[in-house]
């Protein structure tokens, strides 16, 4: 079958004439056309995410979002299977962080090690990339932060960003927001509010999970509470009927 | 060369008397100057204060040899994981540093170390980092041969909020009573003082170490050489 890379997509270790790496860019793609959509916002130090699911599925029983430290926790897309295994790798770097130096790994160095870890797998034949993207939300001394870690082992700090299907439309919406200037709670809202608009068009059924680290949790990751999801979702439903009523 | 029980030459040992006290806005580290092998002072001005990272000095007490080993490395993971941070590391990590160096070679060395400096976060902080690896925050330490004499006058010399002045005199006044008392402690008193505006380091000569016995006459002035 011929394709864009034919010849030059077969490993990890060929450059294209044109300087790409196919396989990365491969990696890639298996994150951008995951049927779910991650959305982390910083000010709100939050990584929400949206799943679908098959009707003979337990509600809630497989999780997306997943605790590093008590500080730090991520939130992949793409192959769950391949994110699983940078989930453990961070869960790792965190903890001998901490057994060596006596204090919990910044956020930054945690992003920095994670981005290296993914990278190596570019470079080798014998290996592929992982198909999987983070959304990492710390807190820690310099404050709370969000970073996105992608396949090809770039990273970088947040306001607000989106990975999936979806991201372009949940991008749109967060650059209308005022990330820097609402609290935690009402971040909350915004995210569910934001996902619900944006699945809407598939008419399949899903089910939302929010996670938050802030000075409201205490500086600790952890689901939001039932009682704050809850109103997200009302409110968020109530906002996609009052607009449905506009039309 | 002084000679052990087993006929094996003694290594050289900080006999010692090293200090250290937080104050108002900062730290002050203290230290004599003696080293000895057994009855012999191989050097009488030695340095015990190693700096580890602008604002962090260990103050170094045991096995001369083992301490100097434990503070080079202290010095190599610091300088690492400043620049993995972007940013000098904490007082309470270095210390954990050592302390950790200490608690896995336990069997094998006989360092009993301070860690005292100052960060942005905390602060002037003092860690006693003693033989066998365990770590203590503590408003002043003492450690070393000579430590024993004078637990009591930092007991009572010490003030919470002293200023720097105050800090500086009492961790002298602490040496050079120590310096009197215990024979493996003595020669020269150096101090560095650490604050948010740096490290001041300073050297008290022999005989300008306060004397406490008006019998004694102060080092220095009792022999004319050559």
């Amino acid at each position: 079958m011929s394709g864009i890379g034919t010849g030059y997509d077969l490993s990890a270790t060929t450059y294209s004439p044109d300087g790409k790496v196919f396989q990365t860019d491969y990696a890639q793609k298996a994150v951008d056309n995951s049927r779910v959509t991650s959305v982390g916002a910083q000010r709100s130090r939050e990584a929400v995410e949206k799943l679908v699911v098959s009707k003979l599925l337990v509600e809630r029983s497989s999780r997306r979002i997943h605790n590093i430290d008590r500080h730090a926790g991520i939130c992949m897309a793409g192959l769950l299977p391949d994110g699983r295994m940078v989930v453990n790798r961070a869960a790792d770097e965190a903890t001998n962080y901490k057994s060596f130096y006596g204090e919990p790994i910044p956020g930054r160095v945690l992003c920095e090690r994670l981005a290296s870890y993914m990278h190596l797998f570019n470079l080798y034949w014998s290996m592929r990339p992982y198909g999987a993207a983070g959304l990492l939300a710390t807190y820690d001394d310099d404050g709370p932060a969000l970073y996105l870690v992608e396949p090809s082992g770039v990273a970088h700090g947040y306001f607000g960003t989106a990975v999936g299907k979806a991201r372009q439309a949940v991008k749109n919406e967060l650059e209308k927001m005022k990330l820097g200037q609402i609290t935690c709670r009402e971040a909350v809202v915004e995210a569910a509010k934001i996902l619900h608009k944006v699945h809407e068009e598939d008419g399949k059924p899903f089910e939302i999970e929010i996670s938050w680290v802030c000075d409201e949790s205490g500086r600790v990751h952890q689901k939001v509470p039932a009682e704050v999801l809850a109103e997200a979702e009302a409110a968020a439903k109530a906002a996609l009927e009052e607009s449905d009523m506009e039309d | 060369m002084a000679l052990d029980a087993q006929g094996k030459a003694e290594a050289p040992h900080t006999g010692t008397t090293i200090v250290a006290v937080t104050f108002d806005g900062g730290v002050v580290l203290g230290a004599d100057g003696r080293v000895s092998t057994g009855t012999y002072i191989s050097n009488r001005a030695s340095n015990k204060i190693q700096q580890l990272t602008d604002s962090i000095y260990l103050l170094r007490s045991g096995s001369a040899a083992d301490t100097q080993a434990i503070g080079d490395y202290a010095r190599y993971f610091s300088e690492q994981l400043a620049a993995e941070l972007g940013r000098a590391p904490n007082v309470s990590t270095v210390a954990k540093l050592v302390s950790t160096m200490n608690y896995q070679n336990k069997e094998m060395l006989m360092g009993a170390m301070i860690v005292a400096g100052y960060d942005e976060q905390k602060g002037g902080q003092v860690y006693g980092c003693p033989i066998g690896g365990s770590l203590v925050q503590e408003q002043w330490a003492v450690d070393g041969s000579g430590s024993t004499y004078i637990w009591a006058a930092l007991d009572d010399g010490f003030k919470e909020g002293m200023t720097r002045a105050e800090a500086e005199q009492l961790v002298v006044d602490a040496l050079s009573l120590a310096m009197a008392r215990d024979a493996s402690s003595g020669g020269i008193i150096r101090t560095v003082t650490l604050d948010k505006a740096g490290a001041t380091v300073k050297y008290v000569p022999g005989n300008e170490v306060p004397t406490w016995f008006e019998d004694l006459p102060a080092p220095g002035t009792a022999m004319a050489v050559g």
